[in-house]
């Protein structure tokens, strides 16, 4: 009768005590879980508003912890955004207590700085948190950074990235870096295999692991060096396709700075030593267009397109005063306009200077002519100069067909010829003496427009280009745009495949040098004009 | 011309009238005595003139800085500035129209060591006195040149020991690039003979010159690129000087050289040059100097209100060589009235061991061998243009101008 009564009693005593058992342990283990990741990602805190080697320290722990709070933390420290109170407190933008994630004043808080190293060790901690992140760019990103800062540790989370990855760009740098993961990994086949991988991506990061991999792996120097020596294969077309670009870069730079001295230095004879000036306005005018669109915004982004007839409009009418003004009074007397346009290129160069300044302007590049853009086989071209060739290029063909299409062209084509017979024919040769040298200075002003963005936009601008200008034309055939082209490229692309054996210094030199045995026997260039107009 | 002439002496009359009002109204009283003459020997105009204009301005903002202070002994101070139009011989022409035309006490002046050369000899030949506010290659010692900029262990080679910190990087292969003349030829030997003490060979090691104002870097970088891709941690030190260091900086930022990846630290880009360039692509870059227009303290809030109130534009930089002109300036102010006299070999000697409190935040000395005592400072390149400290030495360091890392110089006193 005791226990009768005592069973029913302990029954629902035990079924309660389980239940509240199994409450309290999951309850435990609900706490438990964040507070020792919490413990954790608290504890890599105070080293965040310590030193710089305490900075990294901290960074890779969080990067290693996986704690969802440490990526807006990481990132805030890489976008200069995360700020440290006297008392080692760290907020986030907010302010927010980057510990307990409370609002708080930030009262006498400041910037945590990097420095390279803090900057190694967030790329690497970044790369981790971001290999799942929705943005395929950024995993990308989060891989390429993998491999930069590669370790054996990462080779189960890039394993599980690349299963789960769809966008196969993606996935080939994610693979990219798990080899270079794998090749600082104790698995043995592995390693080889990631060698062999390494070798058919064929760049020179590669490369450079392979090296750093072949003096740890002694076992493995006969693979490493098979690998090695793919890479240098590929490389070297590579190198040679680059140093072609680069050439023809540096050509189409001296195209656009000669071609304005093609027309009138080549068609009209007129050595002008101001040529170089003109380039300089030209440049200057883009920085006017510049800071005159900055205050509309969207208009700012078109600002260099807009001062490309702004640079030719400013230039070709300094050009028309000093025709009109000085140079027409010396027509025939070169030693007398040599000098006295070097004398206005002088005044020039002061006059800027006075206005806006001795130092360099800042003339920004829009965000389609910043970094560097990759062509099949892993050719890398920088955008500003692919754009400069481009508009080389298209500044030439404006010129051809004004020569050749326009009312003005032919006028000037016939003064040229006969400036007698056109007079009597009714053309005002003046006024075509003026246009045409006013057509050539607005050339030149559209190169400065151009070497705006290679170039310092500063007064000294133009002293730079005008030797190099007057050597493409006479290596081209004076009066020849063909000539001018030809020479420009020519003489491009062989200062660029001399310059690595030479150094810049010493190539410069061979090209003169060439230049000048070239003119001794062609005095008259590449394309050398035939027939009654060349004799004149 | 004869009816223009009255019009114009009467107006220069008015003029100086106006002026003689005016003067005891904005001037303190001067004492008995003539006008303390200071020589300005910068360039104007030239390829120089980017640099250089600044330092023109520093020297006449201390000329007003000291005048308002009742002078010097009691003496006005009075500028004489001319403009050798980064043309060096004209600067020694310049030198000797100073010293003899103007008869000036003191002279500021130079920027390249090339003008520095060419006047050398006419201060030496008729005893005058130059301040030199850059930092330079050493290898010279004149008893009538100051040097108030840094030697080479202030800057170059503590810069390198950076780079091959763990802070820096630790740096195994150094790209050394710079501009084909004097400074960066014999400072980069100077790095050589360092690197080699340090254990970096000379596979280790690239070495690059270009013209003054080279522009097209393509073919450079992308060898500094290749040359990292070697499986040693790579960095540049970069002599580049003037107007060639905008394409420079321009090419490594469109070629993706990151300075995580191959950091570069330059030792003739300051606050000044950055000022042309778009330095978003360049955070984290470093420059070797000896001030910063960002270090915290007194002074140099004193010396940037100073510049920027003279100058009119809350905007304008300060840079090292400002600075090195700034302190020069003070100290022989401090030296005239210690030996009571503006005669070169007076002031000579009362200048050893002046001491200033400078802008960088140190105590500077002037130190027997004509240098002075410098801290030495690293600071990275900044979004604004700035620099951030991220280095510096606990003291200032005594100048060694003789390197011991060339060999000839094995003989000399140290």
């Amino acid at each position: 009768m005791t226990t009768a009564p005592g069973l029913p009693r302990r029954r629902p005593f035990l079924k309660v005590d389980m239940r509240q058992f199994l409450l309290a342990l999951g309850l435990l283990l609900w706490l438990a879980l964040p507070a020792r990741a919490q413990d954790a990602y608290t504890a890599a805190l105070p080293g965040l508003a310590g030193s710089f080697g305490d900075i990294a320290t901290s960074v890779e722990q969080l990067g290693a912890l996986g704690d969802p709070r440490a990526l807006p933390l990481l990132r805030a420290l890489q976008e200069g955004k995360l700020q440290k109170t006297a008392d080692g407190r760290l907020l986030l933008p907010g302010p927010v207590d980057a510990a307990t994630g409370q609002p708080t004043d930030a009262a006498g808080a400041e910037t945590v700085r990097l420095n390279n190293r803090v900057r190694q060790a967030l790329r690497g901690a970044l790369g981790r948190l971001q290999l799942v992140s929705p943005d395929a760019a950024e995993r990308a990103t989060a891989a390429d950074a993998i491999f930069r800062s590669r370790s054996a540790e990462d080779v189960p989370l890039l394993q599980a990235a690349i299963a789960r990855e769809a966008d196969a760009g993606v996935k080939a740098r994610m693979e990219l870096a798990l080899a270079a993961a794998q090749l600082v990994a104790p698995d043995e086949s592995a390693k080889r295999d990631a060698i062999a991988r390494l070798g058919a991506a064929g760049t020179v990061e590669a490369r450079a692991l392979l090296i750093e991999a072949r003096a740890a792996n002694p076992s493995m120097v006969t693979a490493i060096d098979v690998s090695i020596a793919t890479i240098d294969r590929a490389l070297s077309i590579r190198r040679a396709a680059e140093t072609l670009f680069q050439g023809l870069s540096l050509g189409s730079v001296l195209l656009l700075a000669a071609l304005g001295l093609a027309v009138t230095f080549g068609v009209m004879g007129v050595i002008n030593m101001a040529h170089g000036e003109f380039v300089m306005l030209g440049a200057y005018a883009t920085f006017v267009v510049q800071e005159a669109c900055r205050g509309i915004p969207w208009l700012a982004p078109w600002s260099l397109p807009l001062s490309v007839p702004a640079a030719f409009l400013v230039a070709a009418a300094a050009g028309a005063v000093l025709e009109r003004g000085l140079i027409r009074h010396l027509y025939g007397r070169p030693l007398e306009t040599l000098l006295m346009t070097f004398g206005v290129g002088m005044i020039l160069q002061q006059a800027v200077r006075t206005i806006f300044g001795a130092q360099n302007r800042e003339v920004t590049s829009p965000a389609w002519m910043q970094g560097t853009l990759m062509l099949p086989g892993g050719i890398a071209v920088t955008q500003n100069r692919l754009w400069i060739i481009v508009f080389g290029i298209a500044v030439l063909l404006l010129v051809i067909a004004a020569i050749r299409f326009t009312r003005f062209g032919l006028e000037m084509r016939a003064v040229v010829q006969n400036r007698r017979i056109a007079a009597t024919m009714g053309i005002r040769t003046g006024r075509v003496d003026a246009l045409t040298f006013a057509f050539g200075s607005g050339i030149a002003g559209m190169a400065g427009v151009a070497l705006s963005q290679i170039d310092n936009v500063s007064p000294n601008l133009g002293t730079g280009y005008i030797i190099d200008s007057f050597m493409v034309v006479v290596f081209g055939g004076v009066g020849s745009l063909a000539g001018t082209l030809v020479g420009a490229l020519t003489l491009g692309v062989v200062n660029k495949v001399l310059e690595p054996y030479a150094g810049a210094v010493l190539a410069k030199v061979f090209v003169l040098v060439a230049i000048m045995l070239f003119i001794q026997r062609r005095p008259r260039g590449l394309f050398a004009l035939k027939g009654r107009a060349a004799e004149s | 011309m004869t009816s223009t002439s009255p019009i114009l002496t009467r107006r220069a009359a008015l003029g100086g009238l106006g002026a003689a009002l005016a003067m005891p109204a904005l001037r303190p009283a001067f004492g008995q005595g003539t006008p303390i003459k200071v020589g300005v020997l910068h360039s104007l105009s030239g390829t120089m003139a980017i640099s250089e204009t600044a330092l023109r301005d520093t020297v006449l903002m201390m000329v007003d800085w000291v005048n308002a202070k009742g002078g010097v002994m009691g003496r006005k101070v009075e500028a004489v500035v001319v403009d050798p139009a980064s043309n060096w011989p004209l600067f020694a022409e310049k030198a000797r129209e100073l010293l003899q035309v103007h008869k000036v006490d003191v002279t500021f002046g130079c920027w390249t060591s090339v003008s520095r050369k060419s006047v050398l000899p006419v201060f030496e030949e008729l005893n005058g006195m130059l301040f030199y506010p850059v930092q330079y290659e050493g290898e010279e010692e004149s008893k009538n040149i100051f040097y108030t900029g840094a030697a080479p262990n202030q800057q170059a080679i503590p810069a390198v020991e950076y780079l091959m910190s763990k802070d820096g990087g630790e740096a195994k292969r150094i790209a050394l690039l710079g501009t084909d003349y004097v400074y960066p030829r014999t400072t980069n030997r100077i790095l050589r003979g360092f690197l080699k003490s340090k254990g970096i060979g000379d596979a280790d090691i690239m070495e690059e010159y270009t013209p003054f104002g080279h522009s097209d870097w393509q073919g450079i970088v992308a060898r500094v690129k290749r040359f990292a891709g070697e499986g040693k941690k790579t960095a540049i030190v970069s002599t580049i000087n003037g107007d060639a260091n905008v394409p420079f900086y321009r090419e490594l930022g469109n070629q993706g050289i990151k300075a995580e990846d191959i950091p570069c630290v330059a030792f003739s880009v300051g606050e000044e040059e950055l000022a042309g360039i778009d330095t978003k692509p360049l955070v984290g870059h470093l420059a070797a100097w000896n001030y910063f227009m960002s270090v915290p303290g007194t002074p140099n809030t004193e010396f940037k209100q100073l510049w920027q109130s003279y100058i009119k534009n809350p905007k304008r930089v300060t840079n090292d060589p400002m600075e090195a002109t700034y302190t020069g300036f003070r100290m022989w102010t401090q030296a005239v009235e210690r030996a009571k006299s503006t005669k070169v070999d007076d002031v000579r000697a009362a200048m050893i061991g002046q001491k200033l409190m400078a802008p960088c935040g140190y105590e500077e000395e002037m130190l027997p061998n004509h240098h002075l005592s410098k801290p030495v400072l690293i600071g990275e390149v900044q979004e604004d243009g700035q620099f951030n400290i991220v280095w510096k030495t606990p003291n200032a360091v005594k100048a060694e101008n003789w390197s011991p890392f060339i060999p000839e110089n094995a003989n000399r006193r140290r």
